[in-house]
């Protein structure tokens, strides 16, 4: 008797990780063996999906991508004759597709695995799994410091939004818990629409118990008994996690009527979006779960004060969130001796785009974005080089390689004209049109803007006419052309009323400061030290 | 079958096929108009009760938006525009297929865009179109949240990583075979949508 682990990630699944059980299913039938097939959340070393992974006496032997057609050749050298308790038959040693303790690896071994800390590594839907890899232990430390003492953890941790605002989470949580209201809500942000981003898909997969301990532990901080997520419709493998982890963790008792069974009443629903990325700016997203179009509302009044409902409400993202259980089973010292300066604590970056080994890093904040990717990453897939790397989702700038040994902090990104964001890493090898990258995102900001604000609304279709036009353009037009473009992504940047419209012109204007000759501009000596058009942008949820 | 909690049809709406009605019936009273005596005080339930209609019904028919805002108490208008708002939700019934091609950052890093024009060659349909035989819609995603395996596409609601032009080419060729199946003479009728998946890997 055996575990045999095979993700049912999407990402693995959508390489085939399904047909790669059917295959192994059948083995195990045919030779009677008494293995059991565990369908975990991913590793996060995306590459090597399917990855599989086998119990031994040294560890967890990860073997990958494992296709169906690889099943008979694993099952041939020994695959079913594994043992907890033995070392890894020499002939499974010796196949191609081991990739060595899963633990060692080198992708896995240097990361800080804080918030992810249980992704991966058994069925995510088990609560028992949960209670014995450390789960609810949060909780019952928060039922045990009461309201007051929870904030001051969290405050005290240094956590600050996930979803891309970097909002200290402490301040939005003590605001809520001050404000007079006969109801509260607790709201999870979980629209990661950013393309580049999946860490928060690969939470609600991969350990749905943790974003729902997270945000008890929210509502039993700030007195609210009502929890929404607000999850994206292109994520079902998501919703069915958490659909299903909300009933039996309800069940059992963990969260409804009482948390724990002793503490005050908490009660979860996940909705599901419609396809709108605007609905990942928080109060457009508390417009779509009131029923309504996803239009912005002005701030003031924030959420916190008149939220969800008219309610005060937390709105947070899920990485914020899942972050609380640790905190709070930890102590905020442990969180907040990760990270540098103001940016406290870990964030799980995404390597995506054309990048050899993609996948899910989690490491304190302060890394360079030249050893997430290069170190982690493993250049592109591609095998050419680097161009341009997108940080932050489609809002987020484009970063030359004369900014990739900035520590990628909140401030220390702010300050080259760039942002975090949530995360998300998108490379982009030599063959990159940037001119053509920076119409699409003003043709997806015209494609998503909700219409309340004229700079969003109108300049997002101006825009992608005026970057039409500058590439065209004759070599003596092109600077008129070039004005007016970063004239329009000024006003968008300080007229919009959120970060949809706010943050649009910061891939424009930094693919026009650092790819000029992509427009066919003359290029540059050597890049302004801060574009032209950095200035605060409007807060938003992505 | 549950009562209908709706009043009579308002005059002059377009008539409602029976199915339609049922399914909105069921979805009315799966998720409720709104929670009477929960603090809500609202409406606050049609997203849910859109999106079961186009779970079931493959579309939210625009005869049903009469009978959704006088469930809910609000106006035509209103739900017009909650429907029109959201990408997600068509008003037209889509392909017996819906292939949906991630047109984001990440897989246009990847030829993300490229694989887009090759679908559209090679299912002989326009992204954002449904294929004048209905055998299959083509549309863009803006992110599947695959973004470290691009490109990547859901063809039938199923995920699929790493996509290449030739898993496109055996879609195409698996729904060509079930067209020529159903012209061909004694053919059975129309499939549901979406039953038989195709798998193209």
């Amino acid at each position: 008797m055996n575990r045999i682990y095979l993700p049912r990630d999407a990402a693995a699944v959508a390489l085939g990780a399904d047909e790669t059980a059917v295959a192994l299913q059948a083995a195990l039938a045919q030779a009677g063996a008494p293995h059991e097939l565990v369908r975990n959340g991913s590793r996060g070393l995306l590459w090597l999906e399917p990855l599989l992974e086998v119990a031994t006496a040294a560890g967890r032997m990860a073997f990958g991508p494992v296709t169906p057609e690889a099943v008979p050749g694993l099952v041939a050298a020994g695959l079913l004759d594994t043992r907890a308790d033995a070392p890894l038959p020499a002939a499974l040693a010796a196949h191609p597709l081991h990739q060595g303790l899963t633990d060692e690896h080198p992708y896995f071994k240097r990361q800080q695995r804080v918030t992810f800390a249980r992704v991966g590594l058994d069925d995510p839907l088990s609560l028992a799994a949960y209670a014995a890899g450390g789960g609810w232990l949060g909780l019952d430390n928060a039922l045990r410091l009461g309201a007051l003492g929870t904030l001051h953890e969290v405050a005290e941790s240094g956590l600050r939004g996930r979803g891309g605002a970097a909002f200290p989470a402490g301040v939005k949580w003590r605001t809520v818990a001050h404000a007079a209201g006969a109801h509260k809500a607790v709201v999870c942000n979980a629209d990661e629409g950013d393309s580049g981003t999946f860490s928060d898909r690969m939470l609600m997969e991969g350990d749905p118990y943790t974003l729902i301990e997270g945000m008890a532990i929210a509502g039993l901080a700030v007195g609210a008994t009502r929890g929404y997520i607000y999850l994206r419709s292109e994520y079902p493998h998501a919703e069915a996690a958490l659909r299903e982890a909300i009933a039996r963790a309800e069940a059992a008792g963990h969260i409804g009527a009482a948390l724990r069974g002793s503490g005050p009443a908490f009660h979860l629903e996940v909705r599901r979006g419609a396809g709108s990325y605007v609905c990942g700016e928080e109060t457009a997203l508390l417009e779509s779960i009131e029923g309504k179009r996803g239009v912005v509302r002005a701030k003031p009044p924030l959420p916190a004060h008149v939220g969800l409902f008219g309610w005060p409400t937390v709105i947070n993202n899920v990485i914020t969130l899942a972050s609380v259980p640790a905190i709070l089973a930890h102590g905020h010292q442990a969180y907040h001796q990760h990270g540098i300066g103001r940016s406290r604590g870990t964030l799980p970056f995404q390597l995506a785009g054309n990048i050899r080994h993609g996948g899910l890093v989690e490491v304190p904040l302060g890394i360079t974005l030249r050893e997430l990717v290069e170190g982690f990453g493993g250049g592109t897939l591609s095998g050419r080089p680097i161009k341009a790397i997108q940080v932050g989702g489609p809002l987020g700038a484009y970063v030359p390689a004369s900014r990739w040994d900035t520590p990628v902090d909140y401030e220390g990104f702010a300050a080259i004209g760039a942002t975090v964001g949530h995360g998300g890493i998108v490379v982009h090898d030599d063959t990159a049109d940037l001119a053509g990258l920076a119409k699409y995102a003003m043709e997806f900001c015209a494609l998503e803007s909700c219409g309340k604000c004229t700079p969003c609304r109108i300049g997002s279709t101006r825009g992608v006419e005026v970057v039409a036009r500058l590439v065209a353009a004759p070599a003596a037009a092109k600077a008129a052309q070039e004005a007016l473009l970063r004239d329009l992504c000024h006003t968008m940047v300080h007229g919009s009323l959120c970060a949809m419209g706010g943050m649009t012109p910061f891939p424009v204007v930094s693919a026009l400061d650092h790819y000029p000759e992509d427009f066919g501009l003359p290029a540059r000596q050597a890049a302004p030290a801060q574009p032209a058009t950095t200035g605060t942008a409007p807060a938003g949820g992505h | 079958m549950p009562r209908s909690p709706l009043g009579p049809v308002p005059a002059g709406a377009a008539p409602v096929a029976a199915a339609e009605r049922a399914a909105l019936d069921r979805a009315l009273a799966e998720h409720g108009v709104h929670v009477p005596d929960g603090p809500e005080g609202a409406a606050t339930a049609l997203l849910p009760v859109l999106h079961h209609l186009q779970d079931a019904l493959g579309h939210v028919p625009p005869a049903l938006v009469p009978l959704i805002a006088q469930a809910f108490n609000r106006t035509r208008a209103e739900v017009h525009g909650v429907v029109s708002f959201y990408h997600h939700f068509r008003s037209a019934p889509p392909g017996r297929h819906v292939v949906q091609i991630c047109q984001a950052e990440a897989c246009r890093a990847c030829g993300g865009e490229a694989l887009m024009a090759h679908t559209a060659a090679a299912l002989g349909c326009a992204p954002g179109q449904t294929r004048a035989d209905c055998a299959v819609s083509l549309e863009a995603a803006y992110c599947l949240g695959l973004c470290a395996t691009a490109p990547a596409a859901m063809i039938d609601g199923r995920v699929r990583a790493r996509v290449s032009p030739a898993q496109i080419e055996a879609l195409a060729a698996v729904i060509a075979g079930e067209v020529a199946a159903l012209a061909a003479p004694g053919a059975a009728s129309r499939p549901d949508t979406g039953a038989s998946a195709p798998d193209p890997a």
